[in-house]
Parts: C-alpha cells; sequence; structure tokens
C-alpha cells in the first residue's frame, strides 16, 4: 500500500510540475518572439542619426532623441511620486488604519483604480493638473498623471508584501522596546521589499509605455527642443511610435519597430536594474 | 546620574518627535492615495452622471443603438456590454490558470538562478506599450485567427482576448510569485516533515498561504485587462452589433470610450455618454473586487481556524 | 539598509520642497500666444504631420520661433483653444455652435481658416474585380444593404466594410456624404452605418487590411494610398462619368468626396502667429501639402 501511494503521488508531482513547466514556457514564448520580432524589424532603422536626432518630415526623417529623453523623464517624475506616496500609503493602510470596513472598502477600491481605462486619468489629469493646479501642458502634469494610474499598484503590492511578513517578526521587534516606526522601518519594509520592487517596476513599466494618459496633459508630436523645465511640453516614445504609425501617411514600417525597439530597450534597462536590486534585498531575507 | 537622565529624556523626546514626524508623512500619503481614488470617482460621476438625464439608465445599459454624433443622439451600450463580458472571461479563464501555474513553477520549482533571469524578462511584456501590442495583434495574430476560423475578418473578440491575456499574464505571474515566494520557510518545512511531496506542499500549504496576493495578482491583471484601451481598438474590430460569439468584430466598453473622447465636444452629450461608460466600467470591476475580496475572507478565516 | 530606510522619507521631503521652489520660482504658464516667439498648436491627428512639417520650414526661416505641434484630435483642441492653452486649434471638422457657444462664454472668438482639403478615396484589395461604384451603392455597402460583392459586379464573397471611428472628422463627413447622400435627390438624413461595419483607429490600420483582405472595402485620405490597394472610381449616378480620386480632380471639383483642414485661432491672427499662417497658405508652403499626401488649396 505504502510504495503504491508513493508511486502515485510521484507520478501526480510529475504530471504536475510539467503543467506548470509548460505554464512557464506558455509565458515566456510570447515575450521572447515579440522581442525578437521587434528587433529583426527595427534594427535597421537603428542608427546613430535615429538615436541622437530630432525628426524631420512629421517623422519620416531625422531621429527620436527628444522621444527617448522625454520617456526618461516621465518614467523619473512617475517613480518620483508614485514610489514614496504609494509605499507610504500602504504603509499607512497596513500598519496605521483600523482594520475595519471603511479601510477594506479603500483597499479595494485603490485596487480596483488598476481597472481604469487610462483615457479617464488623462482627462484626470487633464482637469486637475493642467487646469486647476494650472501646471498646464507639462512634464510634471503628465508625471503626475501617469503616478495616479501607478498608485494601484504600488499600494497594493506593497500593501500584500507588507502583509506577508509574518506578524512575529513584528512582535519581536516591539517586544525588544522598538517603536512602531523603527519596526516598521527597519523590520517590516526590509522583508517586504522585494514585493515592493515588483510592484514599481510593473508599474513604471506600464507607465514608461502609456500613451493615452500623456496625450492631453501634455504630450506632443513635434517640438523645437528638450524640455527645460517641468513645466514644459514634451515627447515621448508611446506618443510618437502611436502618431507615426496612425496618422502619418506613407510611413516606412522598420521606423515604426525601430522606436518600438528602443522603448523596448529603455524599459528592460529599468526592470533589469530593479531586478538586480531585488535579487539583492531578496538574498538579504 | 542627573546628566544620564536629562541625555536619557532628550533622547526619548527626540525619538518621539521624529516618529511623529514620519508618522505624519505616512497620514499624508495615505490621504494622497485616497484623494486620488475620490478623484477619479469625482471625475467619473460628475462628467457621467448627466448622461442618465439624457438617456434613462435602464435604456442606457440595455439599449442596442450607439448613435452619438447623429442629430438626435442615440445612446445604447448593451453592445459594448456584451463585448468587454465576453474579452474578460476568455481572457481570465487563459490568463488565470496559466499565470498562477508559471508562478508556481518560477517560486518553488525553478532553480533561483533560473527564476531570476525568467522574471524581469516576463515583467518585460508589461512594459510593452499598448500600440505595439495591437501592432503584433494586427500583423501576427488576426491573420493567423482569420485563417484558423474561416473568418470574414481577424479583427474580433477572440484575438482582443488572446492579447489581454498577454497583457495581463506578467502581472499576474510576477505579483503571485512574489506573493509565494514570501511563504515562510516555517511552512514548508513542517509539510515536508510530515511527509508531504513538493507538489502537495504547493497545493495544499503554499498557495492557501499566499491566496492573498495571488487574488491581488488577479485582480491587478484583470484590471490591466479590462482597463486596456489602445490594444483592444486595433484588433477587436469596431463594430457596433451586439457579439454573439467571440469570433465576430466587437466593441468593449473601453474602445467606445477612446473611439469617440478624442472629438467629443467637451461637456456635451456623446462627452456624457462615454464618461458614463467609464463610471459603469468602474462600478462593474468594484463589484468584481468587492466579491472576491469577501471570498478571500472567507478562505483566509478557514485557513487561519 | 539603516541608509535607505531614511530615503524612504527623506524623498518625500525633498520632493514636496523641490516641488514647492519651482513652484514658487517659476510663474506658472498659462498657455496663450501672448508671448510671440512660440506657437502652440494642438487638435486633429490627420493635420498634425502637415502642421509639424510647416513648423519644421517655418522654424528653420526663423530660427528665434519654437512651435510645438500636437493631437490628440480636432474635439480636444477646440477644447483647448477653449481653454487659453493653444494659439492654434488644427481641426478636421468644423466647429460646432455648442463649442462656439462655449468659446464666447469664455472670451474666446473662433476664427477659421482653411488651410488644405484631403480627398477621401475608396480603395479595394488589387484582385477585387469591381472598378467603379455609385454613391447609393457605397451607402447601401455602408449601411449593410448590400452584403456580397456579387451585387455590385463583384465575386460571390461577404463584403468586409471598414470604416474610422468618431474620433476621426472622416466619420462624420463620409456618413453626410456619401452614406446619406447629401446632394442628391435621394439624400436620408435618417440613415447610419451599419451595425456590421468595423470601426478602426487609424486609417494606416485600414488600408493594411484592405490590402491583406480580399474581400475589404475602405476610405483613406489620397495621402495613404499606396501601390498596394486599389482605387474605385465613384459616380454620383449609374449616369454620370465616374472620376478617379486624384489632387487634380479634388481640386477641380469633380471628385465628390473631399473635405477641408482647418485652423481655428482667437480672433484674426496677428503677429507671430499671422506670420506662420501666412506662410503656411503661401505657394511655398503649400507646395509641402502634396508632399505629405494632402490637396493644397485651389490658386
Amino acid at each position: 500500500m505504502g510504495t503504491e501511494a508513493r508511486l502515485s503521488r510521484e507520478v501526480s508531482q510529475r504530471t504536475a510540475f510539467a503543467f506548470l513547466a509548460l505554464a512557464t514556457v506558455i509565458t515566456l514564448t510570447p515575450v521572447l518572439f515579440i522581442i525578437i520580432y521587434t528587433i529583426i524589424n527595427g534594427a535597421s532603422a537603428l542608427n546613430w542619426e535615429f538615436l541622437t536626432h530630432f525628426p524631420s518630415q512629421a517623422g519620416k526623417a531625422g531621429g527620436i532623441f527628444p522621444a527617448i529623453v522625454g520617456t526618461f523623464y516621465l518614467m523619473l517624475g512617475t517613480l518620483i511620486f508614485a514610489l514614496p506616496i504609494g509605499v507610504l500609503a500602504a504603509i499607512y493602510l497596513t500598519e496605521y488604519a483600523k482594520d475595519n470596513w471603511l479601510t477594506r472598502l479603500i483597499n479595494t477600491a485603490i485596487m480596483n483604480l488598476a481597472g481604469v481605462p487610462s483615457i479617464v486619468f488623462g482627462l484626470f489629469g487633464l482637469g486637475v493638473f493642467v487646469l486647476t493646479f494650472h501646471f498646464g501642458l507639462s512634464l510634471l502634469a503628465a508625471s503626475l498623471t501617469l503616478a495616479s494610474q501607478a498608485l494601484a499598484m504600488v499600494v497594493t503590492t506593497s500593501r500584500e508584501a507588507i502583509l506577508a511578513v509574518p506578524k512575529e517578526y513584528r512582535e519581536g521587534s516591539l517586544a525588544i522596546g522598538a517603536t512602531k516606526w523603527q519596526t516598521v522601518g527597519h523590520i517590516v519594509l526590509p522583508q517586504a521589499l522585494p514585493g515592493i520592487i515588483t510592484g514599481v517596476v510593473l508599474a513604471i513599466s506600464r507607465a514608461a509605455g502609456e500613451t493615452a494618459p500623456i496625450l492631453i496633459v501634455g504630450a506632443a508630436f513635434f517640438l523645437p527642443g528638450l524640455p527645460q523645465s517641468p513645466f514644459d511640453q514634451f515627447m515621448a516614445l508611446p506618443y510618437h511610435l502611436y502618431t507615426v504609425s496612425a496618422h502619418v501617411p506613407g510611413m516606412p514600417r522598420s521606423t515604426m519597430w525601430g522606436i518600438a525597439l528602443v522603448l523596448l530597450a529603455v524599459v528592460l534597462s529599468f526592470d533589469v536594474l530593479a531586478a538586480v536590486i531585488r535579487i539583492k534585498a531578496r538574498q538579504r531575507k | 546620574m542627573v546628566a544620564a537622565s536629562d541625555t536619557e529624556e532628550s533622547l526619548k523626546r527626540r525619538l518621539r518627535l521624529g516618529e511623529r514626524f514620519i508618522e505624519g508623512w505616512i497620514f499624508l500619503a495615505g490621504l494622497l492615495a485616497i484623494v486620488v481614488l475620490l478623484g477619479i470617482v469625482a471625475i467619473l460621476l460628475k462628467e457621467g452622471l448627466p448622461a442618465f438625464g439624457y438617456t434613462p439608465p435602464w435604456e442606457f445599459l440595455f439599449g442596442t443603438k450607439w448613435y452619438p454624433v447623429s442629430e438626435p443622439p442615440t445612446f445604447g451600450i448593451l453592445p459594448f456590454f456584451v463585448s468587454t463580458l465576453m474579452i474578460t472571461l476568455l481572457a481570465t479563464a487563459v490568463a488565470v490558470p496559466i499565470g498562477v501555474g508559471c508562478a508556481a513553477y518560477l517560486a518553488e520549482v525553478a532553480p533561483s538562478k533560473v527564476r531570476e533571469t525568467v522574471k524581469p524578462i516576463i515583467e518585460l511584456l508589461a512594459g510593452i506599450p499598448s500600440v505595439m501590442m495591437g501592432f503584433i495583434g494586427l500583423m501576427l495574430l488576426s491573420p493567423l485567427v482569420q485563417s484558423i476560423f474561416h473568418l470574414n475578418t481577424g479583427f474580433c473578440g477572440l484575438t482582443a482576448s488572446i492579447m489581454l491575456s498577454l497583457m495581463s499574464l506578467p502581472i499576474i505571474v510576477s505579483v503571485s510569485e512574489d506573493a509565494l515566494h514570501a511563504v515562510p520557510n516555517e511552512f514548508k518545512e513542517a509539510a515536508y516533515a510530515l511527509g508531504a511531496t513538493q507538489w502537495e506542499t504547493i497545493r495544499h500549504v503554499c498557495i492557501p498561504a499566499a491566496l492573498s496576493g495571488i487574488t491581488a495578482a488577479i485582480m491587478l491583471g484583470l484590471g490591466r485587462a479590462i482597463g486596456e484601451t489602445m490594444t483592444v481598438l486595433m484588433v477587436a474590430g469596431g463594430a457596433l452589433a451586439v457579439p454573439v460569439s467571440p469570433v465576430e468584430p466587437m466593441t468593449p466598453m473601453t474602445a467606445a470610450i477612446a473611439s469617440g473622447i478624442g472629438n467629443a465636444v467637451r461637456g456635451g452629450l456623446q462627452y456624457q455618454a462615454l464618461f458614463a461608460i467609464g463610471l459603469i466600467l468602474f462600478i462593474m470591476t468594484l463589484a468584481v473586487n468587492l466579491v472576491a475580496e469577501r471570498v478571500l475572507e472567507r478562505q483566509k478565516r478557514k485557513f487561519a481556524g | 539598509m539603516h541608509i535607505s530606510i531614511k530615503k524612504w522619507f527623506m524623498l518625500p521631503v525633498v520632493v514636496m520642497l523641490v516641488t514647492a521652489l519651482v513652484l514658487a520660482g517659476c510663474s506658472a504658464e498659462t498657455g496663450s500666444g501672448g508671448l510671440s516667439d512660440s506657437i502652440k498648436i494642438i487638435g486633429s491627428n490627420t493635420v498634425t504631420p502637415l502642421s509639424s512639417v510647416w513648423a519644421e520650414d517655418f522654424m528653420k526661416a526663423n530660427p528665434k520661433v519654437s512651435i510645438a505641434v500636437s493631437g490628440p484630435g480636432s474635439g480636444a483642441g477646440i477644447a483647448a483653444l477653449i481653454d487659453g492653452m493653444t494659439d492654434i486649434c488644427q481641426s478636421s471638422r468644423t466647429i460646432k455652435q455648442s463649442e462656439i457657444d462655449q468659446a464666447k462664454a469664455k472670451g474666446v472668438n473662433p476664427y477659421e481658416i482653411q488651410v488644405a482639403s484631403d480627398g477621401l478615396s475608396v480603395v479595394l484589395h488589387p484582385s477585387n474585380p469591381v472598378s467603379e461604384l455609385t454613391i447609393a451603392q457605397l451607402s447601401a455597402i455602408y449601411t449593410n444593404q448590400i452584403t456580397n460583392w456579387k451585387e455590385v459586379g463583384g465575386n460571390d464573397a461577404p463584403i468586409v466594410v471598414l470604416s474610422r471611428d468618431t474620433n476621426s472628422g472622416t466619420h462624420v463627413f463620409f456618413k453626410e456624404h456619401v452614406v446619406q447622400m447629401a446632394g442628391l435627390p435621394t439624400q436620408n438624413t435618417k440613415l447610419e452605418y451599419g451595425s456590421n461595419v468595423l470601426f478602426l483607429p487609424s486609417t494606416e490600420q485600414g488600408v493594411s487590411e484592405v490590402a491583406r483582405n480580399s474581400n475589404a472595402i475602405f476610405y483613406p485620405g489620397l495621402g495613404y494610398v499606396t501601390s498596394q490597394v486599389k482605387l474605385v472610381k465613384i459616380k454620383k449616378t449609374a449616369s454620370d462619368p465616374s472620376i478617379l480620386s486624384s489632387e487634380k480632380t479634388v481640386l477641380d471639383g469633380t471628385y465628390l468626396i473631399a473635405r477641408p483642414l482647418l485652423f481655428y485661432t482667437n480672433g484674426v491672427p496677428t503677429g507671430i502667429i499671422k506670420a506662420f499662417i501666412d506662410y503656411c497658405l503661401s505657394p511655398e508652403g503649400q507646395n509641402k501639402v502634396t508632399e505629405v499626401g494632402y490637396v493644397p488649396l485651389a490658386k
């Protein structure tokens, strides 16, 4: 009886693991395929001029330099606002707010923000940051808009990461006389860091590729120069890609893929950087 | 003696002040997040509610005629509502099992080197701009769907669902993987000590323990799928008929909003109707999230008890 | 880990301080074109490529001027004009009365200038034997009354009807002038697009699909027509001559489906804005129109 049972459990484990591995392959394949497809189609457009010059002739000539810079600024701007506010808000909602129906509703509603169409965030940003706060069509307004969208992801994943820290850790720390913040800051947060990083990576990656929210809060198709201050308009890779692919007659395909390839490279470098930090954080646990 | 307790006192005071200071920031951040939330709800209500003054809610939700730029315009969103349901359900059915399965593999079975290489690659999928996913859908997937199913055109709900699964997968995988990874080793070791195989441990210990995080992962991933605009705009077909099968061209709610908002007169009837769609979408997803929350609470109580 | 935790609360402090300083230091832009060295152009995606080519050339000749061009739609552009966030609104549709009312209420006087035209061509897959269609037939196709190519002299195959969505000015224009047959005795203003018509977000996508799908039909602007699709001649009625869309036929008015591309400004343009618009309307500027793919104004 014992051996049979053992064998059948072995078999179900093998089968299960095969399915899990299959799931992983199914997930990975499209990514790799898309990356390779983009490289094949876009590599021909990549040259020094493409990466360092300004666009010309409605994007059919010249380069995409200001769009690359704009996307960097946007990622940075979104990070500056979404990371601290998101993580601190998560701390508030988990460690300080009372666990009643209101808090649970707020948690669920914030998670719900992830499903709001990006165009609605764009209109929110227009109404609040561009018009009411008088920031105008600007990098600042766009960063705040993207950060608002990113909040759902950052707050929710940070919450989950903080909640996953076993309460024994907190109790131990409080038992030796640490204050609440010392516990949170020195014990809980470092443990939760890998999960927080994941949320940030997913949120910023998405922000870098978003078109709809930035359309009406400051993204431009053609600008004479780089943004000199957070109050200037800016160019961005996703918006540039969208306009040249959809609205410029006679656009060469390779240019479109070239822009896509550059955007992928920008996002990938951010993801890899964050992954390295996350690995270090996991090791320290 | 006096000197020692003085320093002690001032140290305690500074610590308490420092603590208050940081707690102030924490409270402020919490407030800001809530303010953004309220802001979105407010804008949806402010711009969307008036639409029901022109079209009664029943007619809006169940009407089938969407002619926003005619004189007089009519607003019925049943085609969009059904499309969203169809596309989202399909995308969920595909993305959730694959995503959680992949997460379980990465967290528990795969060697650490594999996990740390694969995770960022999968996360990259989240950063692919929606426009690009739209292209891939257009150029590669829709011709394929068209020939496999012998359709007139590959622009249909199925193509959109597949693209949406791809876009929610990285979120589901990555956040679930974190949740599984955070399950304390003691839980697993206890299971092994009782003689469980690794797979049994994953099924009966790890996944239930990480259920809250996995649910959050699914909700966030689904949220991305529901709220995705650009991609579905390009591949779902954009037809106004109420769809009967996934291989028809259709228009989900987000595409309906996006295909009118660029041109709508601000504050006009079409504008209001588009926001009303956004409002209904928000309420729908909130309802689903709240139900999931309830189910989760019950599961947690079962597990802890 | 000590250092990074301090960063947690230093970062928001830094952010707030920097933001406050920046806000205090810079006077926030009110976006009006009063600062005469910069021009903002916002609005239709259709006109964007044209405006950016004009902007580029104008800036080359006038290096002190800087011009910014953005989309994302005629409606958004008009809203920006009303809000005072732009100097020029580029539009592919005429402003509506309700928008004029909104503008006047805010003290803005929209002034319309036509800068180019766009000829909407009807295209099919090269293998499609159909070579001409009347307006009535087009209308029936786009209302799903005619659903098979054989009904208009083609193969026995279903028609895949492609259109632009309401974001594009062409949506309404095509509806009024083709679907509802404006200007013809058969005009019917109650007609709507059929429920099996596919509404696409971009012209480029429609043309690609026609090039791929032997049963598709679409109406792109002239500039988007490639050698991979086939132009269909349009007849007003069965007894009229059939006309091929081209710059010439749009200019001489024989081609029926052509729409104006417009600039709107707040009041009659002056100063640098006037200089720019004068350039756009000059022979030099109008030459660029053909290059980009639209039809210049008649001389």
